[in-house]
């Protein structure tokens, strides 16, 4: 891909970037840096390009090494911030829907 | 094995791209920030599976076993650690991704034909091992490995200087002539520049920095993708980078602070190093059955969580007091500043832990004209944020910070471990007020001493 492409693709980004953040509560910020945190570990798909076409015994070893410090960042990241919104999540179906659900259910 | 059309593979990029960006936003509610986290799980595992399915790879036996090796690893971790100790986790996730983007960046040197992209390798390997460095510093304080006050020593700006200084140097020459080992000490300045810039930060600055230091491995994850011309990298890494930096912005506004300050505040001497100092006036200490019997017989009480409470694991103690009081026909809410807890937003989630309704968390704006319709206003472990010096002395360090107004309320009552002042290291005058009566001790047990009390009322 050209310079030009990558540098438009950028910029756009940068704008998406903020825009989506500017309108959140600072109630999620803590997951909401949680999640942004997992995003990045997207670094992995670049590790594995690189693990892949390594020739060398020590590139390789470097590069499995960054294979294992990414998905530590990739699958911790997700996991750690589907488990601090779960408790959002789990705590309105102790408190409001199950009443809902007997009012309603047949 | 026939290898992925090119176009699919773009194609399957932007998907896992579109899952981001939605991702982020559905993180703007918390009705759907769960599934908002899941749609960004599925578009990472979209482009690993793409990527295994669009390149000749080789070593894909050891590939796939450093990926169940990471997994095996952080998985576990992230489902046991206990929510107060989250904000290191998201540390050290972070670390961990700004040293693997370095790492990436350092072995594709060797394919670097031309200086612009020798010039995204320089700013990955920089940028990420400042990030791997200053999140281990920041892991280190956070778990109290290491003091959380701010580590100074003589001639660290010249210190910090020298290592810049030699840092661009490096950075020219591997521009210039791609040279390997002058890669290697690139990595090593970086990492010493990471942690020259952690170390002076103190206390409660330390989130905010974890913030920046998030946008930061987003950038090099951007540039590690300029290097592999993957596109996918760059919108995900430019993503994070720039709601990195928002959201960054937004803390330190939280706080009163300006993120250049916090970072190099304690080189100009100015810093939130803290004092000791402890005033001789005189304050009206009360006993848990004092704070049981005006906390029970009132018809509104507001309860305000701080720093003091999360470090004691007091959740879930003040969620029971909530509930006791509740059902003495008390209305009870929790005031919950912008930067309570250990980093913004930790305090809903500590309570959300506790399975405090959510409708009973009021955020600032929301809570603070209510303070006056308040019989009590409970302030347990929290200091800083309730200070009224941010509105009246402009002197003060924390002038302009928003903060909860308890000195509304009828009644104020402190839960403190001593009479010490908070991060900003300035005396809360509110302490002094004749309305105000403090109980001292460990929040947790005084929480669980006013919670005996006022059951046996």
């Amino acid at each position: 891909m050209d310079g030009m492409s990558l540098l438009t693709i950028t910029v756009l980004a940068v704008f998406v970037g903020f825009e989506v953040v500017s309108k959140v509560s600072s109630t999620l910020h803590t997951p909401l840096m949680s999640g942004a945190n997992a995003i990045h570990g997207i670094i992995l798909v670049g590790a594995i390009i690189v693990a892949g076409q390594a020739a060398d015994p020590w590139v390789l070893a470097v590069a499995l090494l960054a294979v294992v410090l990414a998905t530590a960042n990739l699958v911790g990241g997700f996991v750690v911030t589907d488990r601090m919104l779960h408790m959002f999540h789990a705590r309105k179906e102790v408190g409001r829907n199950p009443s809902a659900g007997k009012v309603e259910g047949p | 094995m026939t290898l992925l059309d090119p176009v699919w593979t773009a194609l399957l990029y932007l998907v896992a791209a579109v899952c981001f960006i939605l991702a982020l936003r559905g993180l703007s509610s918390p009705r759907t920030a769960r599934r908002g986290n899941l749609i960004g799980a599925l578009g990472a595992l979209i482009a690993v599976v793409t990527v295994f399915l669009s390149a000749r790879l080789e070593n894909i036996p050891w590939i796939l076993g450093a990926i169940a090796l990471g997994s095996a690893v952080a998985a576990p971790v992230a489902r046991r650690v206990r929510m107060t100790q989250m904000p290191q986790l998201v540390a050290l996730f972070n670390g961990v991704g700004g040293g693997a983007a370095a790492l990436v960046a350092l072995l594709e040197l060797s394919h670097a034909d031309n200086p612009w992209v020798r010039l995204a390798i320089v700013f990955t390997l920089l940028v990420g091992a400042v990030s791997f460095a200053g999140s281990g510093v920041t892991f280190a304080k956070l778990q109290e490995l290491m003091t959380t006050r701010p580590v100074l020593f003589p001639g660290l700006p010249a210190v910090m200087a020298a290592v810049l200084l030699a840092a661009v140097a490096a950075a020219g020459v591997v521009i210039a002539t791609g040279s390997p080992p002058l890669a290697v000490v690139l990595l090593l300045l970086g990492l010493a520049a990471g942690i020259l810039l952690v170390l002076p930060v103190g206390g409660a600055d330390v989130p905010i920095v974890i913030s920046l230091l998030n946008a930061f491995t987003g950038l090099a994850v951007a540039a590690s993708g300029v290097v592999l011309g993957n596109v996918l990298l760059v919108v995900a890494g430019t993503l994070v980078g720039a709601s990195g930096t928002i959201l960054t912005r937004a803390m330190a506004a939280a706080m009163g602070r300006s993120v250049t300050g916090i970072l190099f505040g304690a080189f100009r001497g100015g810093s939130t190093a803290g004092s000791t100092a402890v005033s001789e006036r005189p304050v009206r200490s009360s006993s848990p059955e004092d704070v049981a019997v005006l906390l029970g017989y009132a018809q509104r009480v507001i309860i305000v969580p701080g720093y003091g409470l999360a470090v004691a694991q007091g959740q879930h103690t003040a969620a029971e007091l909530a509930q006791a009081l509740e059902s003495r026909g008390i209305e009870v809410d929790f005031a919950i500043h912008p930067v309570a807890g250990r980093m913004p937003g930790h305090m809903n989630v500590l309570l959300a832990e506790a399975n405090v309704p959510y409708e009973s968390l009021k955020e600032m704006g929301e809570i603070n004209p209510e303070f006056k319709t308040a019989d009590v206003a409970l302030v347990v472990g929290a200091n800083d944020v309730v200070n009224p010096a941010a509105k009246t002395s402009s002197g003060s360090p924390i002038y302009g910070m928003p903060i909860l107004e308890v000195a509304e309320a009828r009644q104020v009552v402190f839960l403190k471990r001593s009479m010490r002042p908070g991060f900003a290291g300035i005396e809360n005058d509110l302490l002094y007020e004749p309305q105000t009566s403090l109980l001292f001790g460990d929040a947790k047990d005084s929480l669980a001493q006013v919670l005996g009390a006022v059951k046996a009322l």
